[in-house]
């Protein structure tokens, strides 16, 4: 736990909200590390894995064997998952009806070997009667299981995906698990799961002009890090978490992998604050009103620094899409940037929706047409550049910022380029100057500039 | 798969990486199609260049903290076991590659602090059933996270795919 954090988590009385009430470092400590059942309430990630398992409740470090509700795979997996299952004789899953597969990273499929990966699951899908089966052009997995609702709150799923923790933000216990252990829970209908401890994120106040979901990521980054919720469940609460919306809790739920986390949790419901009587691990207050644009440098994502501080940048390309921040939402304000705009000489900007639902919704808003104009390149529906398989690959010595999720060397291409992350205002503001650029600077006294983040207002 | 019996028996040459070592690293996306015997040549290359020519059966990877943190992809555990990695022992375990790695029989194993104890090419012995990392070259023993008994379960089956198929079994029977 960092210091500087601390303090500000004294923050957090607001509309009846008593962060001392809920949380006391040592007594959590000493009750998590307990094996005697504890009253009083349960985390969120408790009360999902207690029910999940047939149990009244459940403790923080406990394993449980618990029933799966729904389980998700991508072409990158589903067909090691299937013929897995395929060579171990198995012949039916437990139930086909709890199996989501959708087509979005290799999409349109680049190569032969690819080509012929996705037929072969394709095959397998139809073997196995799963028939919640997505092509390409759906959208990225994680935004298809919200749409298609394929998900619903209280539910235990997973996924091979890494950024499965994104349905927690309609409430969702989800993780992401390899392909070894999807295949043993497609055939069982269950997993064994270590019970997290939970941590608390408790916000208050408001977004100023500029700030967005992502920045509020980012700056967990910062201050939590990617060692304190690593194996833990983070849940958010206190008086300002309603003002995000579905995009929103999407962008953050998504990262909270990035954290290290095993969930990320917006409570079901107009809750505004946390359990008062749960145990949580610790607790962190985030006042909206004084975060700023956030940068995560490269090569690590927790490397976050105020966009100030690297302002002026070179870049090579700028890539708006994810599934953090590819909704309707971040393209309407990226093109709320750009309209009437050109991007810089020397730079380019790939736009890739994060569903065909989204991309039609944009295209009627008439924002398509706008970030064309302005000189972007706009793909497909799908993962596109960021978790680079097969497109806006980075040369060495080339420099991208993106909206996306990691930084990691080698992520988009080349082991010797290097890897920005922030919000698609910052992206977009970035696109216009060629350099890394505050959006803050630009929006000021536009006569198009957006209110502040909460201009996005669907989660579509 | 072999039956993995030796579990409190695992000796091995240190290879020792820094903290934050990613599923990129060890199995770089622009690479997940090719041939096997392609992707294994740029195992862990952005860290140490040398690392996947020059590994030899039964060594062990020794690392700092948030070792496999990144994406979901099993070909991080699996490089490693395909190149003869005998266990990978971390100051801290990314959450997903450390149940990858349990669930394709590759021991993983947090053992805090062990990162700033080891040099690289020590000889190192793992004890997954008691939790002890021991450096005889150092004179130290450390204390290691223990490994729940439903994970030395697959562990000692070789991992979850030799499980499957005795439901495969159970299933055809059925029929």
């Amino acid at each position: 736990m960092k210091k500087s954090h601390r303090k500000e988590a004294q923050i957090g009385g607001k509309a009846g909200y008593k962060v001392e009430d809920a949380v006391s470092f040592t007594d959590i400590n000493n009750a998590a590390k307990s094996s005697v059942p504890q009253s009083g309430q349960q985390t969120v990630a408790e009360e999902i894995l207690a029910r999940a398992s047939g149990r009244d409740r459940v403790n923080p470090g406990e394993y449980v064997i618990a029933e799966v509700d729904a389980m998700m795979m991508h072409d990158i997996f589903a067909a090691d998952v299937l013929s897995m299952l395929q060579r171990a004789g198995i012949r039916r899953l437990n139930d086909p009806s709890k199996v989501t597969v959708v087509f979005d990273h290799m999409v349109p499929s680049p190569s032969v070997s690819s080509s012929a990966h996705q037929a072969k699951a394709r095959e397998l899908v139809k073997y196995y009667g799963i028939d919640a089966f997505f092509e390409i052009g759906r959208g990225i997995c994680h935004q298809v299981m919200v749409e298609e609702n394929r998900v619903a709150p209280g539910q235990l799923v997973i996924g091979t995906d890494s950024h499965t923790t994104t349905y927690g933000a309609l409430g969702v216990a989800s993780s992401g698990i390899g392909s070894t252990e999807m295949a043993y829970s497609l055939a069982t209908g269950k997993l064994w799961f270590r019970v997290p401890e939970s941590i608390a994120i408790v916000l208050d106040g408001e977004f100023q002009l500029g700030v967005t979901a992502k920045d509020l990521i980012l700056n967990l980054m910062k201050v939590v890090g990617s060692s304190e919720a690593q194996y833990r469940s983070v849940e958010f609460g206190g008086p300002s978490v309603g003002k995000l919306d579905l995009a929103d809790r999407m962008t953050v739920a998504n990262m909270g992998v990035e954290m290290g986390a095993k969930f990320t949790i917006f409570p079901e419901g107009p809750i505004t604050t946390l359990r008062q009587d749960a145990r949580y691990f610790a607790s962190h207050n985030v006042s909206l009103d004084k975060l700023v644009p956030q940068v995560a440098v490269p090569h690590h994502v927790e490397n976050v620094v105020d966009v100030g501080d690297v302002v002026g940048v070179p870049l090579d390309q700028v890539f708006i899409g994810s599934c953090t921040n590819g909704r309707l939402g971040d393209l309407r304000l990226a093109a709320d940037v750009l309209r009437g705009k050109h991007i810089a000489k020397g730079v380019r900007l790939i736009v890739t929706p994060a569903s065909a639902t989204v991309m039609a919704a944009a295209a009627e808003e008439g924002i398509i047409e706008d970030l064309v104009a302005a000189g972007a390149y706009v793909g497909g529906p799908g993962c596109g550049p960021c978790f680079g398989g097969h497109m806006g690959l980075l040369a060495p010595g080339e420099r991208c910022l993106g909206t996306h999720n990691r930084n990691f060397q080698g992520r988009m291409g080349s082991g010797e380029a290097e890897i920005y992350l922030g919000s698609p205002l910052t992206a977009a503001a970035s696109a216009l100057a060629g350099v890394i650029a505050d959006p803050r600077e630009i929006m000021d006294g536009s006569s198009n500039a957006p209110a502040g983040a909460s201009i996005s207002s669907s989660g579509r | 798969m072999a039956m993995n019996n030796d579990l409190a028996k695992i000796q091995g040459r240190a290879w020792l990486f820094g903290s934050d070592i990613s599923t990129d690293m060890l199995s770089p996306g622009q690479y997940v199609h090719h041939p096997m015997e392609e992707r294994l040549k740029h195992v862990l290359e952005s860290a140490r260049p040398e690392f996947a020519s020059q590994v030899r059966p039964g060594d062990i990877v020794v690392a700092g903290p948030n070792f496999g943190c990144g994406s979901s992809r099993e070909s991080a555990p699996q490089h490693l076991k395909d190149l003869g990695v005998a266990a990978v022992v971390a100051d801290s375990l990314a959450r997903i590659f450390a149940r990858n790695a349990i669930a394709i029989g590759l021991v993983a194993i947090a053992c805090p602090t062990l990162s700033e104890v080891v040099e690289d090419g020590d000889i190192i012995d793992v004890d997954v059933i008691s939790g002890r990392v021991s450096i005889s070259a150092r004179n130290t023993t450390l204390d290691a996270d223990s490994i729940p008994e439903p994970m030395i379960d697959v562990l000692r089956h070789g991992g979850i795919e030799p499980m499957l198929s005795l439901i495969g079994a159970e299933q055809a029977q059925d029929d």
